[in-house]
């Protein structure tokens, strides 16, 4: 009897036999709207080819319908982890489209909240990461509790948590207090405990390193051929880090230590987070001792009315998912003729199908989170 | 070592890749960049000389992207002779004001973003331009250069309607299979909400 109900229900795949997996759109690893067909052999992954734009709300061309200040909002809402980013990629474009300079003061006001938001990105994709992995609640309960700071932070300066909209084209949209300045002091000077208390969780845990060593080993040569941006580059060995190659804004002044990887795997792209957050840390605290008084805003740029003469330019950061960029096209209107984003998140899958083949189903849940993806931004 | 100018580049394109044609498209903005339009039929040459070429080594393809440049429509008044023929019969030669309207043909271009991870140097601007906007709307892929150019190349296609020649999987994006239109054209006209009627049942 118990031998033919096993006969039944256990089933044995016949040697060469695919089996189709669709996973997501709604799976919890997906990490939002996100699909990947999947073609197994056994467990091991033959095929995969991911599928996404069930978040698409097509914003180049409802930025193209608008002013140019009008699309800042809604770059906050591109990767909605990284607000600040987003607004400083977005206006670097403008900024450069129209020639426009920017005060000292908002500069470096500018460095402080974008390291701020790489710091909780990372320690945010970590948590996830180790949740993907099956260390179930604490890890991305402790990085919530350190990003929930930082996010308090913003609202104070900006009045939103997450949807910053905080950057404008020549500057800033209010200037910080000094009490807010000190607020951020004391802050980062408590958080290189988090992060070794961070790191020493789980760093030399077997079952992480057993899974995450050699799974999902992208090569040097590929990552550069398809267009990989980001900590994902550098943990393949490429020193390819914008603020050290266009030395956009301020970055020229600081001293930092660009992190790279040998192996190219998960667990050289998951140490890649943990010690770009320590040089994230070394930047702040410099830009906070070095910050000068002034205004944050040239007043003679015009917000509402910017009509740039015609032409085109291409802006782009490291934001904390890898190159950021915008292309505007201006055709002398006050709305740009093109508006281009450049999203990392989703460059970054075209190279998803080529990491998980060969591996076990269950490792895409992780290498898919180590890529670092936002849908808001994969889909836009 | 720095790129050359785009005129040095265009030289040496030219050079390096016999037939083909770049012509340099100056950029009025601040910005300076310059972009390099080619000839499609040599494009995929170009490109393999800018990825190997050992001062330049382009290797990486930053932005892909169409963008679209409608039919134009010039109207200039122009004053012509004509006969006129007068109330009592005779004829006498007379200027008249004409308003005379010349067609642009517009065309979908694509525009690739180069930067060298290699040499830390760029970007190189190259432009594509297609025949017209309606039936030959083909571009060479660049994909099988740059593998950074693929889900962009499909982005362009999928909301723009330019058909990349040789890439490998030229479907659909971010619209669904089976949608009709290209809605990053200038002249997409978005359907009007369509308000279901809804019956009531008491």
């Amino acid at each position: 009897m118990r031998d033919a109900l096993l006969d039944r229900d256990v089933y044995e795949p016949e040697e060469g036999e695919i089996m189709e997996v669709s996973m997501g759109p709604h799976h919890p690893s997906t990490h939002g709207v996100f699909r990947m067909d999947v073609k197994l052999e056994g467990e091991r992954v033959v095929k995969l080819k991911p599928v996404f734009g069930y978040l698409h709300r097509n914003h180049e061309k409802i930025a193209e319908h608008g002013a140019y200040l009008s699309a800042i909002p809604y770059t906050d809402r591109l990767d909605y982890l990284c607000s600040m980013t987003n607004n400083w990629g977005y206006v670097l474009a403008v900024e450069k489209l129209a020639g426009i300079a920017v005060p000292e003061r908002a500069e470096y006001l500018r460095v402080i909240v974008a390291e701020l938001t790489r710091f909780q990105n990372h320690a945010g994709l970590i948590g996830f990461l180790l949740q993907d992995m099956g260390a179930s609640g604490t890890p991305l309960m402790y990085a919530f509790r350190e990003r929930e700071k930082i996010l308090d932070l913003f609202e104070s300066l900006s009045g939103a948590r997450m949807m910053c909209n905080y950057m404008r084209f020549g500057g800033l949209r209010v200037d910080a207090t000094k009490e807010w300045l000190d607020e951020v002091r004391a802050l980062v000077g408590r958080l290189p405990q988090f992060v070794d208390e961070y790191e020493a969780l789980l760093r030399a845990n077997e079952i992480l390193l057993a899974r995450t060593q050699g799974t999902g080993v992208l090569p040097r040569e590929l990552a550069i051929n398809t267009g990989v941006t980001g900590p994902m580059l550098r943990a393949s060995g490429v020193n390819y880090d914008i603020r050290k190659v266009d030395h956009y804004g301020i970055y020229d002044r600081f001293t930092f230590k660009v992190p790279l990887g040998e192996h190219g795997d998960v667990y050289d792209r998951y140490m890649m987070r943990l010690l770009e957050m320590r040089e994230t840390l070394k930047l702040l605290e410099q830009a906070l001792h070095d910050i000068p008084e002034g205004p944050v805003m040239d007043p003679k740029v015009r917000l509402r009315g910017l009509r740039p003469k015609a032409g085109e330019a291409y802006g782009r950061i490291e934001s904390p998912k890898g190159e950021l960029g915008f292309f505007l096209i201006s055709d002398g209107s006050g709305n740009p003729y093109r508006y281009r984003v450049r999203p990392p998140s989703m460059i970054n899958l075209t190279i998803l199908e080529d990491m998980c083949v060969g591996e076990n189903i269950a490792d895409t849940v992780i290498i898919l989170g180590s890529v670092d993806i936002v849908l808001g931004e994969v889909d836009r | 070592m720095a790129l050359p100018s785009p005129e040095d580049l265009k030289a040496q394109i030219e050079a390096g890749v016999p037939g083909a044609s770049v012509t340099v498209i100056q950029n009025g903005s601040p910005s300076a960049q310059h972009s390099l339009l080619l000839d499609a039929e040599h494009a995929r040459a170009v490109a393999e000389l800018l990825r190997d070429h050992d001062g330049w080594r382009l290797d990486y393809c930053s932005l892909v992207t169409g963008v679209d440049w409608p039919d134009t429509e010039t109207s200039e008044k122009v004053k012509v002779k004509k006969m006129v023929k007068a109330a009592d019969g005779t004829e006498s030669e007379e200027e008249v004001e004409e308003v005379r309207k010349t067609k642009v043909a517009g065309y979908l271009e694509a525009v690739y973003h180069l930067f060298s991870m290699e040499k830390k140097h760029g970007p190189v601007v190259l432009r594509l331009r297609t025949a017209d906007r309606g039936a030959s709307v083909h571009l060479p892929s660049l994909t099988p250069v740059w593998r950074g150019a693929e889900f962009q190349e499909r982005e362009a296609f999928d909301l723009y309607g330019i058909i990349f020649d040789g890439h490998p999987d030229l479907r659909r994006i971010l619209m669904w299979e089976g949608f009709k239109d290209y809605p990053m054209r200038k002249d997409y006209v978005p359907p009007a909400d369509e308000i279901p009627v809804v019956e009531v049942h008491r």
